[in-house]
C-alpha cells in the first residue's frame, strides 16, 4: 500500500518509520511547514532528517501530497475542536479522489463523524480510526468484532497523562501542582496540559465510542465532562482510608457519554498506574472485557494506525 | 392462604410527631398485624424539614401482613413517608470538594437524607489547610434498593448549588 502521512508528530513520524517493515510504501509526508512526496516512495529516514535540520520535512505544499500518488491517506495532525479543521478538509480531499483514509487526528470523528460518514458513503475509500481511542489498545476493533449493538456500555481511563497526575498524588501524597511539574519534567504532561487535565481528550475519545456504538450523532456538545484540577491531596487520602482512589473515567452507556473523576476500588481493574490506560466493555454474550496498554506513544500508537491500514484493500 | 406466602424483608419510613409515646403508638400496628421487627432506627437529631422525626423501621411480615401492617399505621395517623420491600440495601460512598464548611455541611448532609432514599453512616472531613480554605468530605451512606440514582441526582444537585465538586462512585460496577 502507499501511504500519505499528514502530520510529522510522534505518531506521524513513527508511522512513516514503521511503514517499510510492514510492507507499505511512503509516497508523501507533510505538515504545516511543508511536504515532501515522492509518488515512488520517499526515503523516510533522510525526509526525517531534512525535518531534523531544517524544520521542514520538504519544500512542496500539503496541496502536494493530497495530490500524488497514494492508497490511504494516514490523517496524523493535530486534533482540532468544533469545525475539526485542516483535519477534516484531508479527509474530504482523499474520499472525493476515491482513496482510503486512516485517522490518528481525534477531531473529524469525534466533531463530524456524520459528515464523515457520509463523504464514506459516496467514496470508494473507507475511514477507519482505531487509533483515535485508546493509542495502541485494539478498542474499535474489538467493538466492531462483538458487534456495536451488543455492547452496551463502555468506560476507562483513557488520558495517560491525568491518569499519571491522580496515580502520584495517591501514592505520594503530594498535591496536583508539584505533580503536573514532575509529569511536565518527564514530559508526560504537555506545557499546557489542559486538554488532558480537563477532560477534552478523554471526553473525545468517548464521543467517537459513541459515535460508533450508537452509530453517529455525537459532538463534544453531547459530553459531560469534568476534570482532575480541582482534586486535592486530601480528597484522595479520604479515599485511600476507605480502600479507594480517584480515577478519571470515560464512559458511553445508555446514550450518555460523560467524564470524570469517579472513585473506584483502590487495588480494582480500573485503578491503573502510571500513563497506563485500560478500556472496560460490557457486552450481551461475552460479560466483562478489560483491555489495558500504552494510550499513547508515537510507535504505540503507530500500531494502531497500521492495523487500519492492513485491513484495507488496494485501490486502483 | 398467606401463611403459604414467603416472609420478606420490608423497611418502613416514618415521620413521627416529636412528642412523648409516638414512637411506641408507631410500632403497635406492626407487632398487632403480625411483623415481625427487625431493627428501628430513630434519627432523633435529624429533624425534618416539617419538624419531624425520621425513624426507619425495618421488618419481617408475608407480603399480605405487610399491607396490612401499612394500612393499620395509616389509619392510626402515623404518617409513612414510604414502605416497600427491601432485597439488599446498596453503599454509597462519594467525596465532595469545595468550601464545605463554609457552605455549611450538616445542611448539605441533611438535605442528602431528606432526598428519601439515603441515610448517612459516617463522614469524614479532611481540611488540611484550615476551614476556610478548599477541604474534602468522604459519606457514606446506605441508600435503599434502587434509590442509589436518586441519592446521587441529590448529592449533585446540592453540591453544584454550593458551588461544590462531586467525586462519584463509577456507575455499573468497574469493581472487579
Amino acid at each position: 500500500m502507499k501511504l500519505a502521512v499528514l502530520g510529522v508528530g510522534a505518531v506521524g513520524r513513527s508511522v512513516a518509520e514503521l511503514a517499510g517493515e510492514y510492507g507499505h510504501t511512503v509516497t508523501a509526508l507533510a505538515d504545516s511547514s511543508g511536504a515532501a512526496v515522492d509518488p515512488d516512495g520517499l526515503d523516510v529516514a533522510a525526509t526525517l532528517e531534512r525535518k531534523a535540520e531544517t524544520g521542514a520535512v520538504g519544500d512542496d505544499t500539503i496541496d502536494a501530497a493530497l495530490d500524488t500518488s497514494y492508497d490511504a491517506l494516514v490523517e496524523a495532525t493535530p486534533t482540532t475542536l468544533d469545525d475539526a479543521q485542516p483535519g477534516f478538509g484531508h479527509v474530504e480531499a482523499a474520499l472525493e479522489r476515491d482513496r482510503h483514509v486512516v485517522l490518528a487526528n481525534k477531531g473529524p470523528v469525534a466533531e463530524r463523524y456524520d459528515e464523515v460518514r457520509a463523504l464514506e458513503a459516496d467514496s470508494r475509500g473507507r475511514v477507519l480510526f482505531e487509533a483515535t481511542v485508546a493509542g495502541a489498545i485494539p478498542t474499535l476493533s474489538t467493538v466492531r468484532s462483538l458487534g456495536p449493538e451488543r455492547v452496551s456500555a463502555v468506560r476507562g481511563v483513557l488520558n495517560g497523562t491525568a491518569n499519571f497526575v491522580l496515580s502520584r498524588m495517591a501514592a505520594e501524597g503530594l498535591d496536583y501542582e508539584h505533580v503536573l511539574a514532575e509529569a511536565q519534567d518527564l514530559g508526560v504532561a504537555e506545557a499546557d496540559p489542559s486538554f488532558d487535565v480537563n477532560g477534552t481528550d478523554a471526553a473525545l475519545k468517548c464521543v467517537i465510542l459513541a459515535n460508533v456504538l450508537y452509530d453517529g450523532g455525537y459532538t463534544l456538545d453531547d459530553a459531560e465532562v469534568a476534570g482532575i484540577r480541582s482534586i486535592p491531596g486530601s480528597a484522595l487520602e479520604l479515599a485511600a482510608e476507605d480502600g479507594r482512589t480517584v480515577r478519571l473515567i470515560g464512559e458511553v452507556a445508555d446514550g450518555d457519554v460523560r467524564v470524570g473523576p469517579r472513585l473506584v476500588p483502590e487495588h480494582g481493574t480500573l485503578a491503573v498506574g502510571g500513563t497506563t490506560n485500560i478500556v472496560q466493555l460490557e457486552t450481551e454474550h461475552a460479560g466483562r472485557l478489560n483491555i489495558s496498554g500504552a494510550g499513547a506513544g508515537g510507535p504505540e500508537t503507530a500500531s494502531a494506525v497500521l492495523a487500519d491500514v492492513g485491513l484495507l484493500e488496494p485501490l486502483e | 392462604m398467606s401463611e403459604s406466602e414467603p416472609v420478606r424483608a420490608y423497611t418502613v419510613r416514618l415521620e413521627l410527631q416529636d412528642e412523648p409515646g409516638e414512637l411506641l403508638r408507631a410500632l403497635e400496628p406492626i407487632a398487632d398485624n403480625g411483623g415481625n421487627l427487625l431493627s428501628i432506627f430513630h434519627e432523633r437529631g435529624n429533624i425534618t424539614p416539617r419538624g419531624h422525626i425520621p425513624v426507619e423501621v425495618d421488618l419481617e411480615a408475608t407480603p399480605e401482613r405487610f399491607e396490612e401492617v401499612v394500612d393499620a399505621l395509616r389509619e392510626n395517623g402515623v404518617n409513612v413517608v414510604r414502605a416497600g420491600a427491601e432485597e439488599y440495601a446498596e453503599e454509597l460512598v462519594v467525596l465532595l470538594v469545595g468550601h464545605l464548611v463554609d457552605t455549611d455541611l450538616s445542611d448539605t448532609l441533611s438535605r442528602i437524607e431528606d432526598c428519601g432514599g439515603a441515610s448517612i453512616d459516617d463522614v469524614a472531613l479532611s481540611a488540611p489547610d484550615g476551614t476556610d480554605e478548599l477541604s474534602s468530605a468522604r459519606i457514606r451512606m446506605d441508600t435503599h434498593a434502587g434509590a442509589a440514582e436518586q441519592a446521587l441526582t441529590t448529592v449533585r444537585e446540592v453540591a453544584d448549588e454550593k458551588g461544590l465538586d462531586v467525586v462519584e462512585p463509577l456507575a455499573g460496577g468497574g469493581d472487579a
